[in-house]
């Protein structure tokens, strides 16, 4: 077995960095048990989640979507092995990025992106701004498929976008614009349209909850 | 300000945004007085916290002008105990704390109402309180965590939250019924009483319960959907009460979403490297929830604190313990602005007192 490097450690998986046995730099993914919930919940969570983010990467992949490459799933250890992704993440580049034309082409460039994958019914699930890399040729790539399901529903799409704004108002100071950006490059297709319609729906429900629920 | 001198402040807080009335009286001790800038962490000194809870009958929920009857009819009695607990009269009070907000309407209503009476009869400063932030402090002044993830599990809420930057930021939440209205509503369904509380009975069931039945997980990013778990399980109950007896459903249901509660709570706290997280909230005092997070937050090197019922679930003293806090920074409710709302978000106010 190659020399593994841990490179982070998230609430259920650990990543490491590896090399395959053709010598590809690769990342394993490993997802762990987790002893306070029920056995059965475990198992089915950890080979579901296992499963599912290796269909939906294959399926982002066919389409053109960038992801990282599917090189290995080995069901025993629950362990994804995938292309390393060299670069730093969008909350990073954000982070360290002053230029305000640059950040607007950018969240031009992931809404352009979610629009394409949310087309071919791929729900990520987990959209957040560490979710996302810039490679080493500045190609924006979505990883963390973990939480996602395939469907064609207009509310599982607007809430994945919800999930995505709500990172941004808890992450990033300016987030309100950065959005806004990443919703109008969105918004090139009358689905998409309707998405943003029920995104809004999304919005106020959160908005209006109140003790009564 | 003289920061020198040694200054205490005491606090009335009432509570009655849902079906519980409660009356706390507070007292901080500032041993070398209010520093002017900085965290404020006085001396906590509890002098009284009682409470009457409004139960409708088995198989019904609270309906907001029952509550705010019940509410009308006990108040006066209740801020009577409180002072007769506490020993103290309405002239040694510093200001009069109330639930501004979130809530039920009239509840609200009613109570605000007596605050603003007995502010101008004993001419003691108002000051209007977020609930869910009374909440947050109760549970750090009690269990002494520093600076947690906190899960604010209720009736009405859920909500994962983390302190930055003066504001108690909302990084996950439901995206549409509450835990605790899901295991309500299910009680409702198998006519489990209202006494002491539906959650409570649920849990009693869970505990006699073993097999573990399959329900839809939803988690989306930090946030959690519950209303498709609730209808499912309640076809489950209606259609086939043969196949799954009400014990193991209470306890399917307990297993999984309490799950989905740790799942977002652990994914927030490897977010922003927390290692501590606190439970409040009714729904907080549920031993099962509470041994869950503790294996999730000893797995990561951490520790979780909670509240027993006296503290967890809704109570006048929370009330109390946040104004006392915002109060000790010169904040104040003028008449005209002491309203009530039925939305206010956690992330609505501005934590003063807390750098």
């Amino acid at each position: 077995m190659a020399e593994q490097v841990l490179i982070r450690q998230g609430a259920e998986a650990r990543v490491y960095k590896t090399t395959m046995p053709d010598g590809r730099v690769a990342v394993a993914k490993q997802r762990f048990s987790k002893s306070y919930r029920h056995p059965d919940l475990d198992a089915k969570l950890t080979r579901g989640r296992l499963n599912q983010e290796a269909r939906s990467l294959k399926r982002c992949k066919e389409h053109g979507i960038c992801v990282p490459e599917v090189i290995r799933v080995d069901k025993s250890s629950a362990t994804l092995f995938i292309e390393f992704i060299h670069g730093p993440t969008l909350k990073e580049w954000i982070v360290a990025n002053g230029n305000p034309d640059q950040e607007n082409e950018l969240m031009a460039t992931v809404g352009r992106i979610l629009h394409q994958m949310h087309s071919f019914d791929v729900i990520h699930g987990d959209l957040t701004t560490s979710n996302m890399i810039l490679d080493s040729s500045n190609q924006l790539v979505l990883i963390d498929f973990g939480l996602s399901q395939i469907s064609s529903s207009a509310e599982d799409k607007a809430v994945d976008l919800y999930v995505l704004e709500r990172a941004f108002i808890s992450t990033h100071p300016n987030s309100e614009r950065l959005f806004a950006t990443v919703l109008e490059a969105y918004s090139v297709s009358e689905a998409a349209r309707l998405i943003l319609r029920r995104l809004e729906d999304v919005r106020q429900r959160g908005r209006k909850r109140d003790m009564s629920g | 300000m003289d920061t020198k001198a040694p200054r205490t402040v005491v606090a009335l807080g009432l509570e009655g945004s849902a079906n519980k009335l409660g009356i706390g009286i507070v007292k901080h001790v500032y041993p070398s007085g209010i520093s002017s800038d900085g965290e404020l962490s006085p001396e906590y000194i509890e002098l009284a916290n009682v409470r009457d809870t409004y139960n409708p009958p088995a198989g019904e929920g609270f309906l907001p002008r029952d509550v705010a009857a019940h509410h009308r009819s006990t108040i006066i009695t209740l801020v009577r105990q409180a002072f007769e607990e506490a020993k103290i009269g309405p002239q040694d009070l510093d200001c009069i704390c109330y639930t501004k907000g979130p809530g039920m309407g009239a509840p609200l209503q009613s109570v605000a109402l007596v605050a603003r009476t007995l502010s101008q009869i004993w001419d003691v400063p108002l000051v209007g309180v977020n609930h869910c932030v009374g909440h947050i402090e109760m549970g750090r002044a009690i269990t002494g965590a520093q600076n947690p993830v906190v899960l604010y599990v209720s009736g009405g809420n859920t909500q994962v939250i983390a302190y930055s930057q003066q504001t108690y930021r909302i990084f996950g939440e439901t995206l549409d019924i509450a835990i605790g209205n899901c295991l309500d509503r299910f009680a409702r369904v198998l006519m489990l009483p209202n006494d002491p509380s539906p959650g409570y009975n649920i849990e009693q069931y869970a505990k006699r319960g073993s097999k573990f039945i399959e329900l839809p997980y939803t988690v989306k990013g930090m946030d959690v959907s519950f209303s498709g778990i609730l209808s499912f399980i309640e076809k489950l109950a209606k259609t086939e009460p043969d196949k799954y007896s009400p014990e193991d459903l209470c306890y399917s249901l307990q297993e999984n979403m309490f799950a989905m509660l740790v799942e977002i709570t652990e994914r927030a706290m490897a977010h922003i490297g927390a290692t501590e997280v606190l439970v409040v909230g009714g729904v907080g005092c549920n031993v099962r929830l509470q041994e869950m997070m503790g294996q999730m937050a000893q797995e990561r090197g951490g520790k979780v604190f909670a509240t027993d019922m006296r503290y967890c679930i809704d109570n006048g003293i929370m009330i109390a313990q946040a104004g006392a806090l915002a109060f000790a920074r010169d904040f104040t409710t003028s008449i005209e602005d002491s309203w009530i709302t039925q939305r206010f978000r956690t992330d609505q106010v501005h934590v003063e007192w807390r750098v």
